[in-house]
């Protein structure tokens, strides 16, 4: 039985040999063949030696999520065949170095295939022939164990040798001839293999022709052109995982002007980002968990003072310093609640990577239209997943800058002598007119203590209820303002009868899960909410329309779910969640929702409500 | 370019009418004044003027100034000035804060404000405790040292700001003192006019919390070694031959001669007071810096790129880079 594009390809090896290099050919190759491609990468808190590996899932339709079973673990060293040859499915096949390990010391499948490839020879022949140094040479085991892999699933080498002259340019050129001869060596001596041999591995790879162009890009990368898009001319950051690949990539393009400053910290990264958006400039920082603690007094400061700024919280496991590589979705009750005193901050989630440009895009509009902090939680999943997605849709984008100081306004300010009323109310859109800095008439004053109209300190009661509940009212705002289909969506058969509460990434997992829940006898829908403070309340009917309801979650305590309590009274008791720093595949989707479908959890008690809950935890993945 | 205008303004159009409440005799008093009468010498617009300040006594400024004021966090001053300044360096961008402000909670920010030699300058008032909450040591005030509020001799060392300010980058380190209304409106012109990050540290008497520096203590003469008259206890290190500027940046002799005297003066001991320019080089500033390596600087500053037509399209083309993701 032949399995045509539906392969799930792992790749590992000690960091700094290469593993990501090699994955990143690989789904460029098969990106290029016009197949679908979702990767998902682990690795550790490390530079050298630690264990990393990173698995790309094809197909020949869209995919947006990753899955347990391998069919071809691709290794080039001992450890990663240790690690994981007990996911190699039955059938599948296993590529590895006989020099390095004996296959009496692996925890195979029977049935599983296995390609012993002498790494060290093929290498050989390529110093022979390019005459380069047999020394320079040891990191193209990872293009050997890629070119090997592309020979057994029958794909065509050219796609990998036009990927290694995309991929090595300028100084890194002199790459490219040592790869292909590398790939060409490997490739030959797997395709020549018996038949007999070929014919026990089921899974194919085929080019699809003439399919449209597509990205292949991760999170992080999506996420800072819908910045670029938006405007956004000005980014802080202290370096920390995972959020430092988008700061990165942002100073990669100076063509596009942006300022991206390196802090001495965290705290001067937002504080930084606030003066700059005073200017003006549509400014953004970006974090992580630590980080994101640090800045929640910059954080105050901006919401009593109304400045548009968008904070980008990479979520990683916490607490504390925690898994610093690893992925969480733990931050969502901080974002909300952190912080002392009550301000209104926006907050919200991408559900996919193609979500990460548009509500970057948005998140700008957000916070110019609001005048107040927005926060957007991005996790480590999905900024370093790589997927194969549909470019960017440009054309309904629109810059919304909110309510900026007209020009009789300015003059009126000259006339009066006082000062810009920035803080003045409006008795209708409650919001106040802003002006910039250098424009005749601008001067107003900025304060974190309570002001009056146009920021000079007071203290005085009536005033303060006045501007308290004019911040306050931008709650009311949002939820009026933000289309419903952003603040969330709903997916599936309305009268299915489980229904899957999300947030954030878990989207992907979910959204192929409903076909297969289906195959398995189950009707699910599920609910995906983006817009997590204020909460969504119109949302609150699908709440009460579902049969049964079941939160998902990559933390302990349901986060979300308690936000559903403290804002609708719906409490539920089902949920599946993970909190070992790895993402939630779609096998441990279809398996625990049909675990509490079937009613095979056993109650327990949960400690923050004391109420009886029926938890499921996953803990799939190395 | 910082703009200036045609016609000059008086002292009072950089005053605002908000109540002062500073106590009798503050030297922040002075200081204000000081500021208020170098914006109008310099021909400051004042819509184009922004006086950042932090929290304590000395954060008031920003509401005393009718220019924009910027209260901001405590010991956070520096990100938020440097921020607006890198977004757009047309605006003329002043920092004022205390010395507990800057040298205690703010001192992580005093430093790296001094690596990126962002065009602005810096003034802090120093006066060796903290005012607003009623008196406690701040980072200048010497060990064993015991003003009025505090319950027993101060335990710690004092920093040494303008020492710090040098080993840190700042390009233009100086020293004033409150009530020396000219000497310290000149100082902060310079300061001001300055191409890079300045320091300008103002000595001040707290009248309610510093019984040990009070104005009369500054004013008063003291006895010098080899001098038969009594001198002042304030001598300005510019008039007894002190030349911190540094005349070619590449000559590292140079360069290492006038930070080891600026250095020096800046230990100085005794019952003297050094006041002055200490050190003065020039070196190309953060907006210098980025624009040589993001040309579409020199033609924008980053908060006036434009990236959105007359209907609100976005105009940035991201086609490019696309090309990179692309298959």
């Amino acid at each position: 039985m032949k399995v045509v594009n539906e392969v799930n390809w792992m790749i590992g090896g000690p960091q700094g040999t290469g593993v990501d290099s090699s994955a990143n050919l690989f789904s460029q190759a098969c990106a290029s063949a016009g197949l679908w491609v979702f990767g998902k990468r682990e690795y550790h808190s490390n530079i050298k030696g630690k264990h990393s590996y990173f698995q790309v899932r094809v197909s020949d339709k869209p995919i947006h999520s990753h899955v347990d079973d391998v069919h071809i673990l691709a290794t080039f060293e001992d450890s990663t065949a240790r690690l994981h040859a007990h996911e190699v499915v039955k059938g599948g096949a296993l590529i590895y170095d006989p020099t390095k390990i004996t296959l009496d010391d692996l925890n195979l499948k029977s049935g599983v295939i296995t390609l012993p490839i002498d790494f060290n020879s093929v290498i050989r022949h390529v110093a022979e022939v390019t005459g380069m140094e047999y020394g320079t040479l040891s990191l193209m085991k990872n293009t050997i164990a890629v070119a090997a892999s592309m020979a057994l699933l029958r794909m065509d080498i050219s796609n990998m040798e036009e990927t290694l002259a995309r991929m090595y340019t300028g100084r890194k050129a002199k790459l490219v001839a040592p790869n292909v001869a590398a790939s060409k060596k490997a490739y030959e001596a797997v395709d020549a293999l018996p038949d007999e041999m070929h014919d026990q591995f089921p899974y194919h790879l085929e080019p699809q022709k003439n399919t449209p162009k597509r990205l292949l890009i991760n999170g992080a990368q999506a996420n800072s052109l819908g910045k670029l898009k938006a405007g956004c001319r000005y980014q802080t950051y202290y370096p920390i995982s995972p959020a430092t690949d988008e700061s990165n990539f942002l100073e990669s393009h100076p063509e596009y002007g942006i300022a991206v400053v390196q802090c001495e910290d965290e705290i001067a990264a937002i504080d930084m980002a606030l003066g700059a958006a005073t200017t003006g400039v549509r400014a953004s920082t970006a974090t992580s968990g630590p980080g994101f603690c640090l800045m929640a007094e910059g954080l105050g400061w901006g919401g009593m003072n109304e400045v548009p700024i968008v904070l980008f919280d990479y979520q990683r496991g916490g607490p504390s310093t925690g898994l610093p590589t690893r992925h969480e979705q733990g931050d969502l009750m901080f974002a909300a609640f952190g912080g002392h005193g009550e301000y209104p901050r926006l907050v919200m989630a991408p559900a996919t990577i193609n979500d990460h440009f548009h509500l970057a895009f948005e998140s700008f509009n957000y916070a110019d239209k609001f005048q107040t902090p927005v926060i957007i939680l991005n996790d480590k999943f999905l900024t370093h997943s790589l997927e194969t997605i549909s470019p960017f849709k440009e054309n309904s984008l629109v810059i919304d800058r909110g309510r900026l100081a007209t020009q009789p306004e300015l003059e009126a300010a000259i006339a009066d002598g006082k000062g810009f009323p920035r803080f003045r109310p409006d008795p209708k859109t409650v919001l106040s007119p802003r002006p910039y800095p250098g424009q005749e008439g601008s001067p107003y004053w900025m304060t974190g203590d309570e002001h009056d109209d146009y920021g000079h300190i007071t203290e005085n009661p009536e005033n303060r209820r006045k501007m308290h509940e004019k911040r306050m009212a931008k709650y009311r705002l949002m939820l009026e303002q933000i289309p419903e289909d952003r603040q969330f969506s709903f997916h599936g058969d309305p009268n299915a009868d489980i229904t899957l509460v999300c947030w954030g990434s878990t989207f992907g997992a979910l959204e192929d899960a409903l076909p297969l829940l289906k195959e398995r006898g189950i009707n699910a829908n599920f609910l995906h909410l983006r817009m997590l403070n204020p909460f969504p309340i119109s949302a609150e009917k699908f709440l009460r329309k579902a049969k049964k309801l079941v939160m998902v979650e990559n933390n302990w305590g349901t986060q979300l779910g308690h936000l559903i309590r403290m804002s609708t009274g719906i409490f539920i008791p089902a949920q599946i969640v993970k909190y070992t720093g790895r993402p939630m595949s779609l096998n441990e989707i279809l398996d625990s929702v049909e675990k509490i479908h079937k009613k095979q959890v056993a109650p327990e008690m949960d400690p923050l409500t004391g109420q009886s809950i029926e938890k499921v935890v996953l803990t799939y993945g190395l | 370019m910082v703009s200036k205008l045609q016609t000059p303004l008086t002292v009072t159009a950089y005053k605002s009418d908000v109540h002062n409440d500073w106590c009798p005799g503050c030297g922040d008093f002075g200081i204000l004044q000081a500021i208020q009468q170098s914006c109008a010498e310099l021909a400051l617009p004042p819509w184009e003027t922004m006086v950042f300040a932090g929290i304590g006594c000395s954060g008031k400024v920003f509401n005393y100034m009718a220019s924009h004021g910027v209260h901001t966090l405590h010991g956070r001053v520096l990100p938020f000035a440097v921020g607006a300044k890198i977004a757009n360096p047309d605006l003329e961008v002043v920092a004022v804060g205390g010395d507990g402000d800057g040298y205690g909670i703010g001192a992580g920010h005093f430093v790296h404000a001094g690596r990126r030699n962002v065009d602005m300058a810096y003034i802090v008032m120093t006066n060796e405790v903290y005012g607003l909450t009623k008196g406690q040591a701040s980072p200048t005030l010497g060990r064993g040292q015991q003003t009025k509020s505090l319950p027993l001799p101060n335990t710690n060392d004092a920093i040494q700001p303008l020492a710090l300010a040098l080993s840190s980058g700042y390009t233009w380190i100086g020293r004033s003192y409150a009530f020396d209304g000219r000497h310290l409106k000149e100082m902060i012109k310079k300061a001001i006019e300055h191409k890079g990050m300045a320091l300008l540290d103002v000595l001040q008497p707290c009248p309610t919390f510093n019984d040990l520096h009070t104005a009369e203590w500054f004013n008063k003469k003291v006895k010098v070694e080899g001098e038969t008259n009594m001198v002042s206890r304030i001598f300005n290190v510019n008039e007894v031959g002190h030349d911190g500027s540094v005349k070619d940046p590449t000559n590292l002799d140079e360069v290492t001669d006038k930070q080891k005297k600026a250095f020096e003066m800046a230990h100085h001991h005794g019952e003297r007071i050094p006041v002055g320019v200490f050190y003065e080089i020039k070196l190309p500033t953060y907006t210098e810096r980025m624009q040589a390596q993001a040309p579409m600087l020199k033609k924008y500053s980053p908060a006036r790129i434009p990236y959105e037509d007359a209907s609100h399209l976005p105009t940035t083309d991201l086609s490019k880079t696309y090309e990179e993701f692309l298959f």
